[in-house]
């Protein structure tokens, strides 16, 4: 089904299933421990044998030699796999480095060898048996170093600049300016389950059980990376015990169980090792962001950039953290540049909300500064400056864009009105309190998503589509879809997910799995309901679908019926046409933050926040408000505890594992309440929904930064925002 | 891990004695840290004994009117006595500050008092680490030191005993009772239980090879208003940036220990002397001769303001 022009009325909009609260479906299959996840495939591979991955112990150089001999003679060792055994490998498209390194060295704990035994014990002890010498080189890995050495790099969704207007000579001649530099560090996913893979060959055929939020861009990469046909390959991955971007792409435990498995004639299961992947896998970039903005007295922003810096391996990509400066705020002359620098720290690439969350951590700081230089309340300023146009392109309006609804909404509920403005002014015993905003905001994406829909005898729809839930609730909300398109109960209803051999999806990205996923499931569900009508004589555009019934004028007919004589099927998915083009279509929130800094210590406690979200139709409420406070949660992370930490000598980030790279526990996240605004989005897809997952991180640093300041007077422009940041500049001690 | 041979000990000094038969060996109790370790084969005994069979889990009355702990009293338990909340508050609000709950159910009064340090290159074993392979060298210096101590550190370790547990049983000057593999026992004050780092980082504490924990016995009850005071970024489950333990009493004359800023809880008497003049005579004498690294001279004023609040409290 193409999707050229906004949605009119459609079956959805009946919302007797869609946009209601439904638990998840695979609920208890989860609380009860029965959800399969990669590692734990006991029902389909019985007698693995265990990878354990060992991890270059240099930053950068050559492996001179390696000495198996110890480990190979070790107990229950079947096979160890090296890059100089492995056979000639090729490397994924997504991919920077290699997953299998050696000779060549281009990161720290880059996996050099795969140590294949009977149990997961004695691959671990075989692993420390390993004798490798090697050679090392210089490298870089300090951004603020290399930082001059930047190039314009292209960021996901544009180019590396963008000019309009004339921003040096707006800003110089601006009555009130802000030019500031803020940093952000880098960051890792830290999902509860780490890359996990079983891999057995059949002939030349290959299953991978594995967690992975891309299917086919899965297939795509082991096939390339092995040199094998696309067609050999079957990745399953329903269940993903979490994956914040890190699971976008196929990892080394994937490619070294297939491996390890080929090379032992056996089915191989790898998990990442925790202290492992913090270096071996990807990361969140650390950026060093420089903004300014010129504006009249009168609150009106004049001018307006964004410059980013970044570093990654070479071929890789830049954090975008200026995309959202090129959407958020009106601004008649603008410029945003993005220069990446070679580093040899592992690779960077997406985490939740690549290039916004980042951005917003700076931006949202910076307008509250401005806001505060021009005297004017930060939400006021920024309805001020709001747009309902693409700032740069002033021609193409937003789909939707409620950020000032979002705003006034939240300034009501959080008692806004009650804040005073001065900082440090606020106590509640040995706490100075503050409180802060910043706006949220998301870009809406378009991904083409195809499934497959069945009609059995008994009335049971089946779903299969190679989307993954990676913990977001894809389960529920496509079966909500298609409980809603076919009119029967949500128990009627099987939804199977993340197997490459059925049709492939959006996958699970950029917070466009939701929307995406559930429309092409609404396009194969419009099929089946031609192919059911056509069955059972019904016109179909006449034909209702409502409680296991087709019905049109006084005829109803038990759906089941279509499916008397053998099951039908549908295939479809939703393509886009150009509506991402003539309008942009983006989410929008306001973050409200209210925290306590202690006033001996400066240890800073999150006390109160409140998220409050347009974007677009809201499928599931509780799933959906699940994925907003998730990542207020992460946002709080962000804000004053995550940094993987370089070492600038070695090459490598030293807190590498969940004991030194900290983030929130259950007690630095007090109550956290969010409102949905009513808004649908015909522009985006007959769904009319977007994405949310991603909105719900974007500006909640800034909104922790902004209320700290508030609390303290203290302005942090360096992430996160630690107590030794503030204590100088802290009041003394009564 | 490598592997390793087991066995469970049938007295404290058969432990001791079994000890001595194995020099690789080592005794496990609770094994939250002591697994860890061996997974990462930071710790590579090749024998464990088992202690947890032993008789060593009450908390009894002492002659001298003070508590008697036994070596495998769960940080739970021994947070929860009745005894030490009334008596020694400092200690079970310390052991409370401590790791979490399901560790704490696990961990044990000796086990706690040796846990190795939590500095992130002694948990990396391609880094330098004269901890952990002594003569290797020490990456923390000039590396990552956010943690690391600022007083009693040496050219070659600047590593924190990561206890919280420890820091008050030194603000209660509490001592620690042994049994050597020849079956003689003595009582070691936790004053010279903890070693700092100087040329050999590796030893950590007074024990002798094959010594095992009895138990820790605290002195009688001296009153007084007790505070422990955890400084860190995360709420809940992180090790201390700083930490004070502080009995004061009606007169401001008492005791302080600090913990993470030293290779052992760090408390002088020296320092206690200056406590009725107030926190800043308090931090200069305790902290004299500091070397902080660039990444944690905060430490310096954090003690000090820290321990400012805890003295306010303390007053009431
Ligand atoms: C994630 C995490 C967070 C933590 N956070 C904190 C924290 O915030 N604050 C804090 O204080 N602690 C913290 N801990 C550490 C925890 O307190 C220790 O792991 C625990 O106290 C160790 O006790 P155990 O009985 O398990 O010791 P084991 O692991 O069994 O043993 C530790 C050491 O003691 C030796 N040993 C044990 N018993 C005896 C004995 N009777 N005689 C002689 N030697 C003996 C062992 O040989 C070993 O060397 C944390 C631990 C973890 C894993
Ligand atoms: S500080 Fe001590 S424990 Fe840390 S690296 Fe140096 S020697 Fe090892």
């Amino acid at each position: 089904m193409k999707f050229e022009t906004p949605a009119t009325t459609n079956p959805i909009d009946a919302l007797k299933i869609v946009g209601k609260p439904f638990g998840r479906i695979d609920g208890p299959l989860k609380t009860t421990g029965k959800a399969p996840y990669a590692y734990e495939r006991h029902d389909v591979v019985s007698n693995p044998a265990y990878g354990y991955v060992v991890g270059s112990a240099i930053a950068k150089g050559r492996i001179a030699r390696i000495d198996l001999a110890a480990a190979k003679a070790a107990p229950g060792v079947r096979a160890i796999v090296t890059a100089d055994n492995a056979g000639q490998l090729g490397k994924g498209e997504r991919n920077t480095a290699k997953l299998l390194g050696g000779p060549e060295i281009e990161h720290y704990h880059q996996a050099i060898a795969l140590v294949v035994a009977d149990t997961f014990e004695q691959a671990r002890a075989a692993a420390e048996l390993l004798r490798v010498d090697y050679t090392k080189a210089e490298g870089a890995f300090d951004l603020a170093a290399v930082k001059g050495t930047g190039e314009p790099r292209p960021l996901f969704g544009g180019p590396a600049d963008t000019a309009l207007g004339d921003f040096s000579s707006a800003f110089a001649a601006a009555p009130v300016q802000l030019d500031a530099t803020y940093t952000t560090p880098d960051q890792a996913h830290a999902m509860m389950e780490p890359h996990a893979s079983i891999a057995a060959w059949d002939g030349d055929k290959l299953t991978l059980w594995t967690s992975n939020q891309m299917i086919a861009w899965g297939v795509t990469d082991i096939a390339k990376t092995l040199g094998i046909a696309k067609e050999n390959v079957r990745l399953v991955s329903p269940f993903v015990g979490g994956g914040f971007g890190g699971k976008l792409f196929v990892r080394s435990d994937a490619l070294l169980a297939a491996l390890g498995a080929r090379a032992v004639g056996r089915p191989v299961k790898v998990a990442l090792q925790r202290p492992l992947m913090f270096n071996n896998t990807t990361h969140r970039p650390a950026t060093i962001q420089r903004i300014r903005i010129g504006a009249n007295r009168d609150g009106k922003i004049t001018a307006i950039g964004h410059e980013e810096w970044s570093g990654n391996l070479p071929g890789g990509r830049p954090e975008g953290a200026v995309s959202q400066t090129r959407l958020l705020y009106a601004g008649a002359n603008r410029m945003t540049a993005t220069r990446l620098a070679a580093l040899d720290l592992a690779e960077g690439n997406a985490m939740r909300a690549p290039g916004e969350a980042s951005g917003m951590m700076a931006l949202e700081i910076a307008i509250d500064e401005m806001a505060e230089k021009l005297g004017i309340d930060p939400i006021e300023f920024r309805i001020l400056n709001d747009t309902q146009n693409d700032p740069e392109r002033p021609a193409r309006p937003f789909s939707q864009r409620q950020l000032t609804e979002c705003f006034r909404t939240g300034a009501e509920r959080f008692g806004w009105s009650k804040r005073d403005p001065r900082p440090g002014r606020v106590r509640d015993g040995r706490w100075m309190i503050g409180i802060g905003a910043a706006a949220a905001f998301r870009s809406n994406l378009l991904v083409k998503s195809a499934a497959r829909v069945r009609l059995d005898r008994a009335g049971i729809v089946t779903v299969e589509t190679d989307m993954t839930d990676i913990g977001t609730g894809s389960y529920t909300i496509i079966a909500q879809t298609a409980a809603e398109m076919m009119g029967v109960p949500l128990e009627k209803v099987v939804v199977r997910l993340g197997d490459s051999s059925f049709p492939v999806s959006s996958g699970s990205g950029g917070q466009f799995g939701g929307n995406n996923s559930t429309a092409g499931v609404y396009a194969a569900c419009v099929k089946l309901r031609e192919a059911i009508a056509q069955k059972l004589g019904f016109n179909s555009a006449e034909a209702e679908f409502a409680d296991g019934e087709v019905r049109a004028g006084n005829r109803r007919v038990p759906l089941a019926q279509a499916a008397a004589d053998g099951g039908l099927t549908a295939e479809d998915g939703i393509e886009y046409g150009d509506l991402d083009k003539k309008y942009q279509q983006s989410t929008f929130g306001a973050h409200f933050v209210e925290v306590g800094v202690d006033s001996a210590t400066a240890e800073i406690r999150v006390r109160r926040m409140l998220a409050v979200c347009a974007a677009g139709r809201i499928l599931n409420p509780k799933t959906a408000r699940s994925q907003i406070i998730g990542a207020m949660t992460m946002g709080v992370g962000a804000a004053l505890m995550e940094e993987l930490v370089v070492d600038k000598r070695a090459g490598f980030f030293v807190n590498h594992d969940l004991a030194a790279y900290e983030v929130p526990v259950h007690a630095d996240i007090p109550h956290q309440d969010m409102i949905f605004l009513d808004e649908t989005d015909p522009v985006s897809s007959p769904m009319k929904a977007k994405g949310v997952a991603e909105l719900g991180i974007c500006g909640v640093a800034a909104a922790v930064a902004n209320a700290i300041y508030n609390a303290t007077g203290v302005r942090v422009r360096e992430y996160p925002i630690t107590l030794d940041k503030l204590l100088e500049q802290m009041p003394d001690v009564g | 891990m490598k592997s390793f041979t087991y066995e469970r000990a049938q007295s404290p000094a058969a432990a001791a004695a079994a000890a001595a038969r194995h020099p690789d060996a080592k005794f496990i109790a609770g094994g939250t840290n002591l697994l860890d370790l061996m997974k990462l084969e930071i710790e590579t005994p090749a024998h464990l004994i088992d202690v947890n069979g032993l008789a060593l889990d009450k908390i009894e009355p002492t002659q001298e009117g003070g508590l008697r702990i036994g070596a495998l009293v769960r940080n739970t338990d021994l947070a929860a006595d009745a005894r030490v909340r009334r008596d020694y508050a400092v200690l079970s609000r310390a052991l409370l500050a401590g790791a979490s709950g399901q560790l704490r159910n696990k961990a044990t009064t000796a086990g706690n008092l040796l846990q190795r340090t939590r500095c992130p290159y002694f948990y990396d074993t391609n880094q330098p680490c004269n901890k952990r392979k002594p003569g290797s060298g020490c990456a923390a210096i000039g590396g990552f030191s956010r943690q690391h101590a600022i007083v009693g550190a040496s050219d070659a370790c600047i590593a924190t005993h990561p206890s919280d547990m420890a820091v008050a049983m030194r603000a209660l000057d509490a001592a620690v009772e042994t049994v050597r593999p020849n079956g003689a026992t003595r009582t070691i004050p936790i004053a010279e239980f903890h070693r700092l780092p100087g040329n050999t980082p590796h030893v950590e504490t007074a024990l002798s090879p094959g010594e095992l924990i009895t138990a820790v016995t605290l002195p009688k009850p001296t009153g007084g208003v007790q505070i422990y005071r955890k400084v860190r970024d995360r709420a809940s489950y992180a090790f201390a940036l700083v930490s004070v333990a502080a009995i004061v009493q009606r007169d401001g004359t008492g005791h302080v220990a600090l913990g993470g800023v030293a290779h052992k809880p760090w408390r002088l008497e020296s320092a206690d002397a200056q406590l009725p003049r107030g926190a800043k005579a308090v931090t200069a004498e305790l902290l004299s001769g500091a070397k902080p690294t660039r990444e944690n001279a905060f430490k310096l004023p954090l003690v000090e303001r820290t321990l400012g609040a805890v003295l306010t409290e303390a007053k009431g």
